[in-house]
């Protein structure tokens, strides 16, 4: 019998461990929806339309260690001469897993002088910042950079 | 009528390139936080910035929820004539803020 008590002790056991499992799936489920890398192309298509986009000519300045996700400071430059014939129409800016992918969309003309900005953004996780730029001449470049944040955006609870 | 911030310079060469300055006390609140009652607290941010120099748009950008609460952007442009840059921000509920700034080009 001591062998059988023992056995039925690893069931319990087991069962208590796939219990624990199907917690934590709930939990997940209840999460708020981030966005995911394939959302994050859907908000590239959408915004660029099915162009092929180069690696290049877009720097993104973010700083490699955020504090505080709720607050980033974020710079993006294209190299560019913003001639009457060679500009940078528009830049836009994805993230990979805020709850939506995009963060701000920004149109430019020769008028600018230099093609750059600066905003502050929100990160709710460590992730990879994307930044893509449209050129007067149709193509399309892009620069990534990684962030890791320690303290998320977005999804914290208000504080009663 | 909300707090606005800009920073424009005063005066500029023809042909120079400045860089504008702006902010605007917002909450831009995300939908995504859970309130003290435990219902989401609804969306409600400022969408779309625009800048016009002597009537001519030199900056457009649309915002999303990622942006910071006091949406702070700057960008440049170049000093052309003197006359006003003209700022409007709307909100998702269609308001409108207008703030405007002098430059003097010499």
């Amino acid at each position: 019998m001591p062998q059988k008590t023992r056995q039925s002790r690893r069931d319990v056991l087991k069962m208590a461990g796939a219990f624990a499992g199907c917690g934590g799936l709930t939990l997940l489920a209840v999460r708020p929806a981030a966005a995911t890398p394939a959302m994050m192309q859907e908000a590239v298509r959408n915004a660029i339309g099915e162009a092929t986009v180069n690696k290049g000519k877009v720097k993104l300045d973010l700083p490699p260690i955020v504090e505080n996700g709720n607050s980033v400071p974020c710079t993006v430059s294209v190299d560019s001469a913003m001639t009457a014939n060679d500009y940078v129409k528009a830049i836009h800016i994805f993230n990979e897993k805020n709850p939506q992918p995009n963060v701000i969309s920004v149109r430019l003309s020769p008028r600018a002088g230099r093609a750059a900005f600066s905003t502050r953004i929100r990160l709710a996780d460590s992730q990879t910042v994307t930044a893509m730029a449209e050129l007067s001449d149709g193509t399309f470049w892009s620069g990534d950079i990684d962030v890791i944040v320690t303290l998320a955006a977005c999804i914290e609870e208000v504080k009663p | 009528m909300v707090r606005a911030l800009i920073h424009v310079p005063s005066t500029a060469k023809s042909g120079e390139v400045i860089e504008i300055k702006t902010l605007i006390s917002h909450v831009m609140e995300t939908g995504y936080r859970i309130g003290v009652t435990g219902a989401p607290i609804p969306r409600d941010i400022i969408d779309q910035f625009v800048c016009t120099y002597n009537g001519e748009e030199i900056f457009r950008a649309q915002l999303f929820p990622a942006i910071a609460a006091n949406p702070f952007i700057s960008f440049f442009t170049v000093a052309t004539a003197s006359g006003t840059l003209t700022f409007s921000w709307t909100d998702q509920h269609g308001a409108t803020q207008v703030q405007t700034a002098e430059i003097k080009v010499e």
